[in-house]
């Protein structure tokens, strides 16, 4: 498999991604897009790792899913503490930093 | 076409398809349940490209425990699909316009680069468990000790911040009064 193909099938997930935070209202759903970006990172650096032949790649894997869970932990007790604020969880009514 | 060609193929198209699902789908269960066969797509990825350590930590940290917190959220919320909200039609137009950009632009960017090389050929035994042991804990022990601080330092902000809170002050409940109502 050419290396090329990796990187357009990434760059897609990539692009998903991307659509997703700006199209969707929900922030689950946007915190979801997110990860698809972080693991769309992951196949490119699993690729370029057998690419090399170099296992460091692999161990920077291993790195972004330690920091993308303790972000999802982070994250969703946000989400938890500002639906029992607002009983809502969509972005559009968080904007109370602009008045 | 070889066997590597045809699963490489299949696991693309399905990964394209389920990630279209986690953006596109209405209901966020549904979303959450395609963002898992994402990750299992991904750990077939993985396991062509001999990663396999990779793979089963994917499917271990991602579709075990990562999603099965944000599912436990999702069905703590009660969302359903009435209370949905929903972008604009012209802002959502614009997101998808500026997201085919970034891929178009990339893509002719990148159109051009000629790697030589092949990403399934080559050694074997780089993704497995003793490989990688050896250079995370020889290269790699700062940051990995330095990430067990950041663990705990997230969990104990993540119980902070869900925590119940005992006296609301005054201008918060209000507040959601006045979204309830």
């Amino acid at each position: 498999m050419p290396i090329n193909y990796y990187i357009f099938l990434s760059l897609a997930l990539f692009a998903i991604g991307t659509i997703g935070v700006l199209t969707r209202r929900n922030a689950i759903i946007v915190f979801m897009s997110v990860e698809l970006m972080l693991n769309a990172v992951n196949l490119l650096m699993v690729a370029f790792s057998k690419f090399h032949g170099l296992a460091d790649a692999q161990i920077f894997v291993f790195f972004i899913m330690v920091v993308a869970a303790a972000e999802v932990a982070v994250g969703l007790s946000i989400i938890v503490m500002v639906y029992r604020k607002i009983h809502s969880v969509d972005i559009n009514l968080l904007n109370r930093l602009k008045h | 076409m070889s066997l590597h060609e045809i699963v490489f193929w299949l696991l693309s198209f399905m990964t394209i398809a389920c990630g279209l699902g986690v953006v596109l789908s209405k209901n966020p269960v549904n979303s959450v349940l395609f963002l898992i066969a994402t990750f299992f797509t991904l750990s077939g990825h993985y396991v062509i490209m001999n990663a396999q350590f990779i793979a089963i930590v994917n499917i271990i940290v991602y579709a075990g425990a990562i999603m099965v917190l944000f599912l436990f959220v999702i069905m703590l919320m009660n969302l359903n699909k009435d209370a949905e909200p929903q972008k604009k039609r012209l802002l959502q137009f614009i997101g998808f316009i500026s997201g085919g950009a970034l891929f178009l632009v990339i893509i002719a960017a990148l159109r051009t680069v000629s790697l030589e090389g092949n990403a399934v050929d080559g050694t074997m035994d780089i993704g497995l468990i003793e490989n990688l042991g050896m250079v995370l804990f020889r290269d790699y022990v700062l940051p990995f000790e330095i990430s067990s601080v950041l663990f705990l330092s997230a969990m104990v902000g993540a119980m902070i911040i869900a925590k119940k809170e005992k006296v609301p002050t005054d201008s918060n409940t209000d507040h959601s009064q006045q979204i309830k109502s």
